[in-house]
């Protein structure tokens, strides 16, 4: 039971964490956003009380420091700067790691007195600021103002903007506002509990305003024994009263009408007393509020419609039972078409007909539930870069686009890395420090674009920078030190041939190995990850103008369309996405070159490769045959033609792994299950062509 | 190790007439002899891939593996499914008979030369009722490196 709260609390966690990092960066944008504050607020809170909920101590302190200074943030008491960002971003960081140490079964718990310190400073720091700008006499009414509500005679400290309206609005509407004021007893020992309680009253017969102290000092028992809320409710004063007298312990109820226009100007007033000009602008001010009120209503719903859909939890692990068990009512399907073929019974054929559309839908729906939009991975870029530029005195703009095309899961989970790497790899050797930016006429500022879409059965990434560019001489020379090419081969490529060279095992042009890029593993493991995910990685690049990273990635991993062949008795799956078309050739129209067997295919000349020898499948005896099959497969640019003995036809496949135990196999990528119930190897075209 | 009385349930196998014992923890299932798919270029005792209810298993001739004869299957010819920690094998054997209790106090250090199979591969020797049982050390039997090894050898 705990274990499964756990992973919610985790899962949730996480979420949050990401939605504060998203959040923070738009505030370092614009950080006078109040709605963009208060949705970090929100995450916070909610993330504090989690914690606090699970006992995770240490997670919810932190959060708590964190939430004051936005609090403080939002009230207008202190005023977000790219410093304070920093110290929140380290607070954020600070968080994703307990909640990892969590995750991997660990307490959460971790050093915070440093943080903790640095937030509260912020906290304070915010306030001295803000009191030292007031004038001298609106320090004394300020000082009033703060009397006024440690005595709590009836008046709320301030009132935002939104408040007022609100309490206009409700007027207006034919409620009252209430100010309540609760006491409890002098010994009561659960004050948390009876406000908590009294707080339920209240949301019942209406709507808490503001509360004083905040509601989460009351939460905490920060208060005597005296608490004020204004409520706006359709009951009678009396009645309301009659209520809150119902929770036990409370000693003494006020319920008191409350204008919010008197009150209004008496903040003004002490506010705003020196001059009257000023209360004429505080009037439009307030004017414009009421003009201003539905608009902030919009863009609070603007997001509650987005989170609108309905959605469910579902552990990763039950949708890929799911899946393996679709695979196996594929697999059966398979046979059943072959059986209900061969009786030609008229009902059994339509009743698996019908079963084989449904079963084809479902097929969509479930690949369509492990496709998750590449967000996941691209929404913790904008951080990455912001604390890159920063460690390398670079300016980068980075944007992204296409972050809702949608990706396999098991794709999604691989991805990261490597995207990484090649973010890294572009800011530390693609873009140029400004000055030299500015000597090349270049904007200060560089920019990196990240952008994925779709095509056909493959999804695209592209990495792009306006940078240094690859430099030919630099990759050739170290290519030849390291005994990648030689000097003639170095000579006889073209340029973008040199440019994939970086790619290349052991390769790392940076002259001084930096924190950042080049600590040793190279691109060549970016290359060899996508390759093992049956994608593919190429460079443009142009000296000077900055280089394009292109990944293609198959849609999903776990169903792929092949062409069956068949060489002896054996069969084997080509993946349709390899193969350009089939050929029949006669002998007559083979030639040997470099005793190699080629065609002529289409004005190109294609060396043939022989399954039949690749696989060392036993033969019987070799028939001399006047016509050969022969599928023809790309890697890129070049060309190859597989001979095989038959295509037997084109089918859907599940893709299975030859497990642990036999690992890499020469040529072959994995392997599937047929109709039959017979595993066939699929062949990895990849490396038969060179 | 050696506890007083404890007794290691295993299944007895045959292979070229001599018997050997794996521990019934291991062993995921018995299934009778099937279509195997040949899988090109890999080690030699490696047989091919079945399909085990929709997982690709790998099978191992068990007789090549411990470089006897391998021989045409039979109607007693048995597949040993066997479970390790992060992958499923198939033993392909001439037979696999009934499951008995060893004690673990009556098994004896396997003899350096003992039939056909190399010492290795032996963890130790029983006699049950005038049955000469060889336990099988299965995690050198499987070892990744001993395939990788096997594998590189030949190429």
């Amino acid at each position: 039971m705990e274990n499964e709260y756990l992973e919610v609390f985790i899962e949730e966690s996480k979420e949050h964490i990401q939605s504060l990092n998203d959040q923070l960066m738009d505030l370092e944008n614009t950080p006078t956003d109040k709605d963009t504050i208060g949705e970090i607020f929100r995450a916070a809170h909610t993330l504090k009380g989690m914690a606090a909920t699970m006992g995770y101590q240490e997670l919810s302190d932190l959060t708590h420091k964190m939430e004051n200074v936005l609090d403080a943030a939002r009230n207008d008491q202190l005023v977000i700067n790219s410093d304070i960002i920093d110290i929140i971003f380290q607070a954020v960081d600070e968080l994703e790691g307990m909640v990892f140490d969590i995750a991997e079964g660990g307490d959460g718990a971790s050093d915070v007195k440093e943080l903790v310190h640095q937030l509260q400073h912020v906290e304070k720091h915010g306030e001295v600021p803000t009191t030292s700008e007031q004038s001298s006499d609106q320090k004394q009414a300020g000082s009033e103002a703060t009397k006024n509500e440690t005595t709590s005679t009836g008046q709320f400290s301030s009132l935002d903007q939104f408040e007022l309206a609100v309490l206009d609005q409700s007027q207006e509407n034919g409620y009252n506002n209430y100010r309540v004021e609760v006491k409890l007893n002098d010994n009561c020992l659960l004050k948390a509990a009876r406000v908590y309680m009294v707080f339920e009253v209240l949301e019942q017969v209406g709507e808490v305003i503001k509360s004083e102290p905040e509601v989460q000092e009351l939460e905490e028992e920060n208060f005597e024994e005296t608490f004020q809320v204004l409520l706006v409710t359709k009951d009678e004063a009396e009645a309301v009263q009659q209520k809150i007298y119902k929770v036990s312990e409370v000693e003494n109820v006020i319920v008191e009408p409350f204008d919010a226009h008197s009150e209004a100007e008496q903040t003004d007033e002490v506010n705003e007393q020196p001059s009257s000009s000023k209360d004429t602008e505080e009037e439009q001010a307030s004017a414009q509020q009421e003009n201003q009120k539905p608009e902030t209503k919009q863009s609070t719903e603007k997001p509650k419609q987005k989170v609108g859909g309905k959605t469910i939890r579902v552990n990763i692990d039950r949708l890929d039972a799911l899946m393996n068990l679709f695979e196996e009512l594929v697999i059966d399907r398979g046979r059943l078409e072959q059986i209900s073929a061969n009786l030609r019974h008229n009902e059994l054929q339509e009743t698996v007909e019908r079963m084989t559309r449904i079963s084809g839908d479902l097929q969509n729906i479930i690949l369509n539930m492990r496709m998750v939009p590449i967000e996941q991975v691209f929404n913790r870029f904008p951080r990455m870069v912001r604390q890159l530029s920063k460690d390398l005195g670079k300016q980068i703009n980075l944007e992204i686009e296409g972050a809702e095309t949608e990706l396999d899961r098991t794709v999604i989970d691989e991805i990261g890395d490597p995207l990484v790497h090649l973010i890294r790899n572009a800011l530390d050797h693609g873009v140029e420090e400004p000055e030299k930016r500015k000597e090349l006429g270049k904007s200060e500022q560089g920019n990196l674009l990240l952008k994925a879409y779709h095509s056909g059965n493959h999804v695209f990434i592209e990495i792009s920078d306006d940078g240094a560019g690859v430099n030919r001489e630099k990759v050739a020379n170290k290519a030849i030190k390291n005994g990648v090419i030689t000097d003639e081969q170095a000579q006889s490529l073209t340029d973008n041939q040199v440019h994939q060279l970086i790619m290349e095992p052991g390769f790392s042009t940076a002259d001084q190995i930096s924190d950042v890029s080049g600590r040793g593993v190279g691109l060549d493991v970016v290359k060899s990850t996508i390759e093992s995910l049956g994608g593919s990685i190429t460079i443009h690049s142009e000296e000077g103008n900055g280089s394009l990273f292109a990944i293609q990635l198959p849609l999903t991993l776990s169903i792929i369309s092949v062409l069956l062949v068949e060489v002896e008795k054996e069969k084997y799956a080509v993946p349709l996405s390899s193969i350009i078309e089939t050929a029949i050739v006669s002998k007559s129209e083979i030639f040997n070159a470099h005793n190699k067997e080629v065609i002529d295919f289409r004005g190109k000349i294609v060396p043939l490769v022989s399954l039949r020898k690749v696989f060392n499948v036993p033969t019987e005896e070799q028939a001399d045959e006047e016509y050969y099959s022969i599928v023809i497969i790309r890697k890129g640019d070049k060309m190859a033609g597989l001979v095989v003995d038959t295509f037997v036809g084109q089918q859907e496949i599940v893709l299975k792994t030859l497990g642990d135990y036999l690992g890499d196999v020469f040529a072959i990528s994995g392997a599937t299950i047929l109709g039959d119930g017979q595993v066939a190897l699929i062949v990895d075209t990849n490396t038969l062509i060179n | 190790m050696e506890t007083e009385g404890q007794e290691i349930k295993s299944i007895v196998i045959e292979l070229d007439k001599e018997e050997y014992a794996i521990p019934v923890e291991v062993v995921g299932g018995i299934e009778r002899m099937q279509h195997i798919t040949r899988v090109p270029n890999a080690a030699d005792f490696v047989q091919g891939v079945i399909n085990l209810r929709g997982v690709v298993t790998p099978i191992i001739d068990l007789r090549k593996r411990f470089g006897m004869e391998s021989i045409e299957p039979t109607e007693s010819t048995r597949i040993i499914i066997i479970h390790r920690e992060n992958f499923k094998v198939g033993f392909v054997v001439d037979a696999a008979y009934d499951v008995i209790d060893i004690p673990e106090d009556s098994i004896e250090p396997a003899p350096q030369v003992i039939g056909t199979v190399d010492a290795d591969y032996i963890d130790g020797v029983v006699n049950i009722n005038n049955r000469l049982i060889m336990l099988l050390q299965l995690d050198k039997v499987l070892s990744i490196e001993s395939y990788q090894n096997a594998y590189t050898k030949e190429r």
